[in-house]
């Protein structure tokens, strides 16, 4: 089964964003353990702020280490999900039912099949 | 379109215009991949080019091609290793090859592949202008230059447009399927808008040349009689279909000899194409029977009272007034609320024109929106306003880009300024 990635992305928000954020904890809860159970879940997790980024590149074979993220954009990525899904509809349903979506964006790509390395 | 004649490579021609598309859905489900299976396809009709004159046509050419391209996709997927679930795909098509008498309910199996087709086409992860381009090259079989062309767009522009949308479909797995129904109402309107796009990008006097721009609209009606006959229980796609043809009755009064723009008013209605004024009401009546309104069957509802008067003054304007209100009601836009209140005018009188056009001039957002200048200008005019037409009308002709609509403007600009 594909598997896609599913990217949420909000702004940081006001303390008052935060805290109605937190007081949707129950339902990322209990929508995680819906999809555990389903089988679809794979992986995911909550990111820090972006203020606790660090950004890593090697360049003339030294690693250049910077404070923050890679771009500084106003909606920043916040977490994400790894899911299998039958086809991309399904995981564009499961997507719209993260509470991120209403107040920020979900983006879902699809991730490379292994089988397929080599060939593309 | 040119009559094909009776040789080989007529007979070719004829079915690649007619059933190449459902050879291709048919395909595309059996494969699993848009790229391959158009590729196959493609192959099957240089083979049949190359064959038919030697042995001559087949007894069921459509049936002769979807055979050829099953095997050439076989021949292809044997050689190329990309594709996912080679393994699988290569067992159940050398499956299919084998049955030597397809299943009996083959009729509605082609009929489902199209609707597939169409709706894996108009798929609203892909960008709309990619479905737009795809639904052409693959339902309507226009090609990549002809689509390129008809949309003012560079050729290896499009190309790339719907290579992506391809490749997007296979890498997101974009399935190839009918939407259930919980979702088939607003998956269905995707496809509608699609095709409505196509007719209008056809219809508009805007670009392009008269040729191209006559079989994009062409394209567009077959389409729509397509979604009907797959879906002959959805009004809106009959509502959408008596629009299309309603409007396409009137092209060849739409243009003077000199190719100016000729009014809706000013129209010879001789020239009327009378059969697809009919079939378009056919439609229509077939639309409303379900009492499920929407926004193409009021369209077409107002289209059809514009073109069954006799004369501009036996027009309807109290019902279409009404039908206008309707469609504000369900799709809001100020597109439609000008038009009600141009509607309302001749109804009821400029005054009550001008009463609901008022709020719209005093929104910021619409200033520099000439539809409603122009509209302005014509109530004021009739109002006997007429230094206040003038100033409207001086500000229409400002916004306006296209030719044909300026010199429109300022012929009534200059009638009233003439006018003792």
């Amino acid at each position: 089964m594909p598997q896609y990635m599913a990217l949420l992305y909000a702004e940081e928000g006001e303390q008052g964003d935060r805290e109605q954020r937190w007081a949707e904890m129950p339902l990322w809860l209990e929508l995680t353990e819906g999809l555990r159970k389903a089988g679809l879940l794979v992986s995911n997790g909550a990111l820090h702020p972006p203020g606790s980024a660090t950004t890593v590149r090697v360049r003339g074979g030294e690693a250049e280490i910077t404070d923050g993220p890679f771009a500084v954009t106003k909606e920043v990525l916040a977490g994400y999900y790894v899911l299998e899904c039958a086809d991309l509809d399904e995981a564009l349903r499961l997507a719209a039912q993260f509470p991120t979506a209403r107040y920020g964006s979900v983006e879902v790509r699809p991730i490379v099949d292994p089988a397929s390395y080599g060939q593309m | 379109m040119k009559d094909p004649g009776a040789g080989p490579a007529a007979a070719v021609e004829r079915v690649f215009r007619d059933e190449r598309a459902s050879v291709l859905a048919t395909l595309i489900r059996q494969v699993g991949d848009f790229q391959l299976a158009e590729d196959a396809v493609q192959d099957a009709f240089e083979s049949a080019l190359a064959t038919w004159p030697r042995d001559g046509i087949p007894r069921s050419p459509g049936a002769w091609i979807t055979v050829a391209a099953r095997r050439r996709a076989i021949d292809r997927l044997r050689r190329d290793r990309s594709v996912a679930d080679r393994a699988a795909r290569l067992a159940e098509l050398t499956r299919l090859d084998e049955q030597e008498h397809p299943s009996s309910s083959e009729e509605t199996v082609l009929d489902d592949d199209r609707l597939r087709l169409i709706f894996t086409c108009c798929h609203p992860a892909l960008d709309q202008s990619a479905q737009v381009a795809l639904t052409l090259r693959t339902i309507g079989g226009l090609t990549t230059a002809e689509i390129a062309h008809a949309f003012l767009v560079a050729e290896p522009t499009m190309g790339k447009r719907i290579v992506r949308a391809k490749r997007k479909i296979a890498d997101a797995h974009i399935r190839y399927q009918v939407p259930p129904d919980d979702e088939l109402p607003v998956r269905l309107r995707g496809v509608l808008r699609v095709v409505y796009l196509i007719f209008n990008e056809g219809y508009s006097a805007s670009a392009g040349d008269e040729l191209t721009r006559g079989e994009l609209s062409g394209e567009a009606v077959r389409l729509g009689r397509l979604l009907c006959e797959l879906l002959p229980d959805e009004p809106e796609a009959w509502g959408l279909l008596s629009l299309m043809l309603l409007h396409d009755a009137r092209r060849a009064a739409r243009t003077g000899p000199d190719g100016s723009y000729v009014s809706l008013d000013d129209q010879d209605r001789t020239l009327w194409d009378r059969s697809r004024i009919a079939e378009g009401l056919r439609a229509l009546n077939r639309a409303v029977r379900a009492h499920r309104p929407g926004q193409y069957q009021l369209q077409a509802a107002i289209t059809a009272l514009h073109v069954q008067a006799s004369d501009p003054d036996a027009t309807d304007w109290a019902q279409i007034a009404d039908l206008y209100g309707a469609l504000g009601t369900l799709s809001p836009s100020p597109v439609i609320d000008v038009n009600h209140a141009a509607a309302v005018g001749f109804a009821r009188g400029p005054r009550a024109g001008l009463r609901l056009l008022r709020p719209l001039l005093a929104d910021p957002a619409l200033d520099d929106y000439q539809p409603l200048h122009a509209t302005y200008a014509e109530l004021l005019r009739r109002n006997g306003d007429r230094p206040g037409a003038a100033r409207a009308y001086e500000r229409a002709i400002e916004l306006t880009n296209n030719i044909v609509e300026r010199a429109e403007l300022q012929r009534r600009l200059d009638t009233l300024r003439g006018e003792p």
